[in-house]
């Protein structure tokens, strides 16, 4: 079995990030850069799933400018055989990354999709399900528990009130959410064996495929502060604010 | 204009979040109808007529909508869509699950998870865990929208007189099936929807330990919920989450326990109306969204606080 991971450079979770000065856009000036938390799942479960014998092949896709390769090649260290990078250097939109997605998955024909259930800069929860709807695939988001079994998967997914369990037909595209599995680290020779694995550069401007944006980015700006508040010294002292103060509780 | 708002329901009754939602729809200034897809859901389309703002509930009662799987809702939603110019969910699992597809489907870009609506077609929502409030306006001819439930308040769920007409299932998908649910059980408030929420974090040490937040939640009729490390940690299930990537919650009081504050959970409750924070760190950047810090060891407090309350 063939499975096909999607994933995406995005900013690293640990920045805190601000509108540039005139508000046109985030500031994404010198900010350090990684996989997306959701993605690393992926490739993990993805890597587990081989390392049990149940796959073949894990192939790595990003779709983004030149310098996404670096997130492929960590893809490939943490135990992906070959990545692709669907290349372009215009912002896409989930729709259109969805699109594109789908054009590698007509030629690469995985049996498994697993992707990230969000990506942590838009966090949007689109691009997974946009995918499945596209390839009229079925679909399981916000995975907590994968488990294969012949031409169907049952996957135990993350929900409101608790736990769903579904059994989606293969070809399927699966999200992860965050219990899903504890991704590995790197280790140094893994790296070094990931500089010499095969990474494609397909041009998004080739394969026919409209990405242009439906939405306009009008403005970003910093959200309402709330007022700084106070330190109280006792519990005593705090379940006075909260009945007279804040009048929250009686 | 008509908007289409998709319910959500346990095929008895309306999940809370659709109120909320219909809430966001009535602020585009169109005819707001209703679409309940469920297997003998009757009871819930009867309930949904009261539904301020509601002019007319859409029914497809099959047993196919049962446990409101993505393919086939979607599916469903797609053979009306050409009538409505927008069509809104609630940024719950249901509604994320559902609507990308649905959009796709309708090739058009959704917009996820909006707090305020601009104008028809220019939508605020957050980006960046919270950290930042990105204003976009959609060009598409359908606008595919999920609303975050706590930046509406909601409709009154009675006094509507809405009409109810049955549609007829379309396009039913086998690709999946329904195995089984674990839905927690308890007699506290919804987290989304309590008045009061109080939460424990990694300073909890164990699970046994959220006997003593689940004491004070009892007596201040407040639901429980968690931290991702706490939930990471197994001391509490998933549904406690709250956070970027868990629940969204905007209580009157949220209590803030053993938890230091990282930003993917301030992006799950800063909006509440007062929080207050209880942790023994005086550094913990959760002080820095509180209203009322308290530094003290939690296992000293919590007891104190419940006495007295």
């Amino acid at each position: 079995m063939k499975i096909l991971v999607p994933i995406k450079r995005v900013v690293d979770y640990n920045v805190k990030v601000r509108p540039l000065g005139d508000q046109s856009d985030v500031d994404l000036n010198n900010v350090k850069m990684a996989m997306n938390p959701f993605c690393e799942i992926a490739v993990e479960e993805a890597v587990r799933l081989k390392e049990a014998g149940t796959a073949s092949e894990v192939v790595a896709v990003t779709v983004g400018k030149s310098d996404s390769q670096e997130q492929l090649r960590t893809a490939l260290a943490l135990g992906a055989d070959r990545a692709i990078l669907a290349e372009t250097d215009s912002l896409l939109e989930p729709l259109a990354i969805a699109k594109v997605l789908s054009k590698v998955i007509e030629e690469e024909s995985p049996q498994l999709v697993i992707l990230g259930k969000q990506a942590i800069d838009g966090d949007n929860n689109q691009t997974g399900q946009m995918l499945a709807a596209m390839l009229n695939y079925s679909q399981a988001t916000f995975a907590s528990e994968v488990v294969i079994d012949g031409d169907s998967a049952s996957v135990t997914r993350e929900i409101d009130g608790g736990l769903q369990t579904i059994k989606v037909s293969l070809p399927a595209v699966i999200t992860t959410d965050l219990r899903l599995n504890e991704p590995r680290y790197a280790s140094l020779p893994n790296i070094m064996k990931a500089k010499k694995k095969e990474l494609d550069v397909k041009p998004v401007g080739e394969m026919g495929v409209d990405i242009n944006n439906r939405m306009e980015l009008l403005s970003v700006e910093l959200p309402a502060s709330r007022q700084e508040g106070i330190k109280v010294e006792s519990v005593e002292e705090l379940v006075g604010k909260l009945k007279e103060e804040a009048k929250v509780i009686s | 204009m008509s908007i289409l708002v998709i319910a959500e329901h346990d095929n008895s009754n309306l999940k809370p979040a659709t109120l909320n939602t219909v809430a966001a729809a009535k602020e585009l200034n169109g005819e707001v109808h209703l679409l309940i897809a469920g297997n003998s859901c009757q009871s819930v389309a009867d309930e949904a007529t009261g539904v301020e703002g509601v002019s007319k509930i859409l029914m497809s009662d099959n047993a196919a909508y049962e446990n409101h799987l993505a393919e086939s809702t979607a599916n469903l939603i797609k053979s009306v869509a050409a009538n409505y110019s927008h069509i809104l969910a609630a940024a719950t699992t249901f509604g994320k699950n559902v609507l990308p597809r649905l959009s796709a489907l309708l090739d058009v870009q959704q917009i996820s998870e909006i707090t305020e609506v601009v104008s028809e077609d220019t939508f605020k929502r957050p980006i960046y865990a919270g950290s930042c409030i990105a204003t976009v306006k959609s060009n598409d001819s359908i606008k595919v929208i999920t609303v975050r439930a706590t930046a509406f308040d909601p409709v009154n769920s009675s006094g509507g007189s809405a009409s109810i007409e049955n549609i007829d299932a379309d396009n039913i998908s086998d690709l999946t099936s329904f195995v089984g649910e674990e839905i927690a059980q308890s007699d506290r408030p919804e987290l989304t929807a309590a008045g009061i929420v109080i939460s424990g974090g990694r300073g909890m040490q164990s699970g046994d330990n959220f006997h003593l937040l689940e004491a004070i939640a009892d007596k201040l009729g407040a639901a429980v919920g968690a931290s991702r490390a706490a939930v990471d940690a197994g001391f509490v299930p998933n549904d406690y989450q709250v956070g970027q990537t868990g629940k969204i919650v905007a209580p009157d009081l949220y209590i803030a326990v053993g938890i230091s504050g990282a930003i993917q959970h301030l992006a799950g409750m800063k909006d509440s109306k007062v929080i207050v924070a209880i942790n023994k760190d005086e550094d913990a950047p959760i002080f820095q969204v509180a209203d009322y810090g308290l530094v003290a060891d939690l296992f000293n407090a919590l007891p104190e606080l419940s006495e007295q309350l």
